[in-house]
């Protein structure tokens, strides 16, 4: 049977590197994917989840009425309704109306404090925007936040306070010039597949030298000079002892330091403590190795640190990315082609989401809430009387969770998110989750977060929808709809812009704000109108290829990478560090470190590829454990273990490899039979509020087979 | 060392930069050659050899996709030395691999006149599907040995050397080693194979299945939670209501 072939190009939902793909299909079912060899991203390579990963938009289980709860729930007792007969389904006019109802009884009980919202770093800048514009301009609310807090919010914090700015500064493909780089906290090889191919053809290819410093033995360590297998948490420790070798051997960069940094005098004298002999003893890195790896950064000509959540999941995360940014003002690595600081960003549009506003600190573009300037701005462009704006900072996502009951944050709307298995501590999210007085879910499958919702509303997919992706190297490129909506699922947009309608009439502010656009491409404009940096982005102009941002007007061509003659903020400010550690050490009692993460074949909670074929290619959760710690406690290769922290504990397959070092156990948190975030703390970075995700106290013992929630569910990889 | 190589293609004058190969020159002036298993994003082998073309002085065709250009060649790209090759060429793997699922190249017989019945005594490489993972199908039936996928799992693009050439001869055929399932390879399952293949030898499973007829919804029934789902369903259905085993 030969098939229709009508092609849709379009932009990757799954990571941040944002592939190019063309959707090949007969009637509304995709059977095929493809991305052209010229496409600018990716050059035509995909990853598994790219090439084959979209089925999970066809799965039988996925939601495409609105439904709302049978039994009305109440706080302290709200359950988690995962079966359809729960639920009854609904009119659109009805669940709206119902939503309508009880936010604004809730909002006129317990004010703006009451309402709190997750945006979603998985649905598209326009999405993004009307949805946080809702929330603070009808709520007045800034507890807007999204999961960015629980990814680079550190990272974010970090690069603003010393070079004003929140991205990476260059374009991931500038790794073919660099001479020298480092990856750090980052599996690039499974998180950012196709970036680690441009990385492996600049060692192999380029001969260009890069250094891993991870606990881990990722695959990129395959390709390393050097590899520093550091203690989790030991970051500042390691890369401020880099500083201190190429301060003692001055390979340092003068006339950089002189002409655009500042207070390089109080950093260099904290960083005489940090000699690589204190280095070593807090991070089991030998000495050498991190003098090597000093000399080889202070002598390139042209070199790059690319890093991931294993620098900024920490307690103190923020401390962590600055002494990375410490290392690049150091050397003059940044600002030029070929240099440059670059947080991979996870998700799709987690840049997006976050340029958008959806942050409980900032307007769009990174405008603080807390500037009269800002709020006045905002005000005029959203038709709001003056002083009507919040001026006070948002809670974070974690804060968010921490506050709901009474008195604080008591309706929560989740545009899809799933903090039921992305935040830490989940036996206490879902005590404070049941707590909830209202709770509104808008996604394509009921997950663990939204089986707690009073009302679901069933969203499209990607695939079914328009607007923008914003990728990792701040590229703006467009999603197409490509199938028609499954169902009655509408787009995110088109429910916000109703809901706000609603909102609307019933707070008596009718056109406040403005909610009646024809297309994504209207809203984008809106966008261009209050983010300087989105100014320059319009539909027809990112109709072939996309702009990096920022492009300040119509005929700017975008900026591949930033800093060329000065930072943001003026000079590149250095901060002095104290050296930091893990939250929760090692002991008698929970002598393992345990570290979270990803694998290549699923996505975060799991909501998407769990719901995918991908799912029969990996379909449960593996300890990594590494053979001197598994001989140690008796655990072989494939056999149950059951894992606990102070928390909560699991049980789950173990995965005896040398892929993590001796001392540290690995789990990957997208499945919900065995939620490694049962397991981690939600101690937070006092700056930039994020969760240690990458180290938390753990003991494993031997389990029994019929301990596993689904025992049968094996495969045999062969894969690194 | 010159900027520029003068050369004639097909009586053309043609300029090009040194180490241009003279595939290239001829696309430049708007010279096709036909090509199987080169790619524009792949490394060239010169595997399938139907893209020789005949120069001035050498004494055999010469592969055009790797020959670089030199000061002064005289390159003819459409001799009858050079068709008769071309045909042969194709004939011979039209009598041993089924070329029903690459339109490219049955346009090439087409245009060049070959006959698929030309060695009627001659064996067809027939090789089983294998369906040995939930993201593509091989059907080695239909491939013609371009190596494009070898290449792209190596250096061209993965560096996951997953599959390479296994057997000799007349038995080569593309294979994972010990002929293990894929699954249990290095393999990936970027699909780079599947994107660069040019038979659809290599299919993504799902418009495998598609073809075969199945609807959307059966296809997303096979999944191995759908397919365990339902067993426990029809074991539950089964079980008489008192006496059951757990």
């Amino acid at each position: 049977m030969t098939l229709n072939d009508r092609v849709v190009s379009t932009t990757c939902p799954f990571c941040g590197v944002g592939c190019t793909l063309q959707l090949h299909m007969q009637d509304d079912f995709i059977y095929r994917v493809t991305s052209p060899h010229d496409s600018v991203v990716n050059h035509g390579n995909l990853c598994v989840k790219g090439r084959f990963g979209y089925d999970f938009i066809y799965n039988q289980q996925r939601i495409t009425t609105p439904l709302i709860r049978r039994t009305p729930q109440k706080p302290g007792q709200r359950t988690q309704a995962f079966d359809l007969s729960e639920w009854r389904e609904a009119t659109w006019d009805e669940a709206l109306d119902y939503i309508a109802d009880r936010q604004i009884e809730i909002y006129r009980r317990g004010g703006a404090n009451a309402m709190a919202v997750f945006c979603c770093a998985k649905a598209t800048n326009e999405d993004n925007y009307l949805i946080e514009k809702l929330f603070r301009s009808l709520f007045r609310t800034n507890h807007v936040d999204h999961c960015t807090r629980l990814c680079h919010a550190a990272s974010v914090v970090a690069l603003q306070m010393a070079v004003g700015s929140s991205a990476m500064s260059n374009t991931a493909a500038e790794v073919a010039m660099n001479d020298v780089f480092i990856v750090t906290g980052s599996n690039t090889t499974e998180n950012h597949p196709i970036i680690a191919l441009q990385m492996k053809a600049a060692v192999q290819k380029n001969g260009a030298k890069l250094i891993v410093v991870d606990p881990r033995r990722v695959e990129m360590v395959n390709y390393a000079t050097l590899w520093l297998p550091e203690k989790p948490g030991s970051d500042i420790a390691i890369f401020s002892a880099m500083a201190h070798v190429i301060l003692k051997e001055k390979l340092y960069n003068q006339a950089f330091i002189d002409e655009r940094t500042e207070n390089f005098a109080a950093f260099a004298a904290s960083m005489e403590k940090f000699t690589p002999e204190y280095a070593e003893s807090v991070s089991g890195v030998d000495r050498n190795l991190i003098v090597e790896a000093a000399r080889m950064y202070g002598n390139a000509k042209n070199a790059a640190i690319y890093w991931s959540l294993g620098i900024p999941e920490h307690s103190h995360g923020t401390a962590n990315a600055l002494a990375l940014i410490n290392l690049a003002l150091l050397t003059g690595n940044i600002g030029r082609p070929g240099t440059g600081l670059n947080p991979l960003r996870g998700q799709n549009n987690v840049q997006g989401a976050s340029d958008m506003g959806a942050m409980p600190w900032h307007y769009p573009g990174y405008q603080r809430v807390d500037n009269e300037e800002n709020a006045r701005k905002f005000e005029q462009a959203w038709n709001i009387e003056p002083g009507g704006l919040n001026r006070q900072l948002g809670l974070t996502t974690t804060e968010i969770v921490s506050s709901i009951g009474p008195g604080g944050v008591q309706s929560l709307y989740i545009m899809g998110e799933n903090p039921m298995m992305s935040e830490p501590d989940l036996n206490h999210t879902c005590h404070k989750f049941e707590q909830l007085e209202f709770l509104v879910a808008q996604d394509i499958f009921i997950n663990e977060s939204g089986a707690f919702a009073d009302v679901f509303l069933p969203a499209t997919s990607w695939a079914e929808k328009d607007g923008t992706f914003t990728n990792t190297d701040r590229r703006v490129q467009r999603v197409r709809q490509a199938i028609q909506p499954r169902g009655q699922a509408r787009p995110d947009w088109k429910i916000l812009c109703d809901l706000a309608k609603r909102l609307e009439a019933r707070l008596g502010r009718p056109n406040s704000a403005y909610w009646d656009y024809q297309d994504p491409s209207e809203i984008m404009r809106e966008i261009g109108s209050v983010v300087p940096d989105y100014r320059g982005v319009t539909y027809p102009r990112i109709e072939r290829e996309g702009i990096q941002v920022p492009s300040w007007d119509e005929n700017h061509p975008g900026t591949p990478s930033l800093f060329a003659g000065t930072f943001p903020r003026g000079r590149g400010k250095f901060h002095p560090l104290e050296d930091a550690h893990m939250a929760e050490m090692p002991d008698e009692d929970y002598p393992l470190i345990l570290t979270t993460g990803r694998v290549l074949e699923h996505w975060h909670g799991g909501t998407l590829t769990r719901h995918s074929w991908l799912d029969d290619l990996f379909p449960e959760a593996l300890m990594e454990i590494n053979p001197a710690d598994a001989a140690r406690l008796n655990i072989e290769d494939g056999s149950p273990v059951r894992v606990t922290s102070r928390r909560g504990s699991i049980v789950l397959r173990a995965r005896v490899t040398q892929k993590t070092t001796p001392g540290v156990v690995f789990i990957p948190f997208h499945f919900h039979e065995a939620a490694a975030n049962l397991l981690t703390q939600d101690v937070i970075d006092p700056q930039a509020k994020i969760p240690e995700y990458k180290a938390s106290a753990v003991r494993v013992a031997p389990a029994r087979e019929s301990e596993l929630v689904n025992p049968e569910a094996r495969q045999v990889r062969g894969r690194y | 060392m010159t900027d520029s190589i003068t050369l004639t293609i097909d009586g053309n004058p043609v300029q090009a930069a040194p180490g241009t190969t003279i595939l290239k020159a001829a696309a430049s002036v708007g010279i096709e050659i036909p090509t199987i298993c080169y790619h524009d994003y792949c490394t060239s082998n010169a595997l399938c050899r139907l893209c020789v073309v005949e120069v001035e002085g050498a004494r055999t065709l010469v592969p055009s996709c790797v020959a670089k250009i030199s000061e002064g060649m005289q390159v003819s790209t459409h001799t009858e030395r050079v068709k008769r090759a071309r045909r042969t060429i194709l004939e011979m793997l039209a009598t041993t691999v089924d070329l029903s699922e690459a339109p490219d190249i049955q346009a090439y017989m087409r245009e060049y006149g070959a006959r698929d019945e030309r060695f009627p005594e001659a064996e067809q490489r027939i090789s089983p599907v294998l369906d040995d993972n939930p993201m593509y199908i091989r059907d080695y039936s239909k491939c013609v040995l371009c190596w494009r996928c070898v290449q792209v799992c190596a250096e061209d693009a993965q560096y996951t050397y997953a599959i390479n050439f296994t057997g000799r001869g007349f038995e080569t055929q593309i294979g994972t080693f010990f002929e293990k399932p894929l699954p249990e390879t290095t393999c990936v399952f970027c699909g780079q194979c599947v994107a660069v293949c040019p038979t659809n030898a290599l299919k993504p499973k799902r418009q495998w299945l598609l073809e075969q007829g199945r609807s959307p919804d059966e296809i997303m029934s096979l999944t191995r939670s759908e397919r365990r789902r339902r067993m426990r369903r029809e074991a539950a259905a089964e079980q008489p209501a008192t006496g059951g085993k757990s």
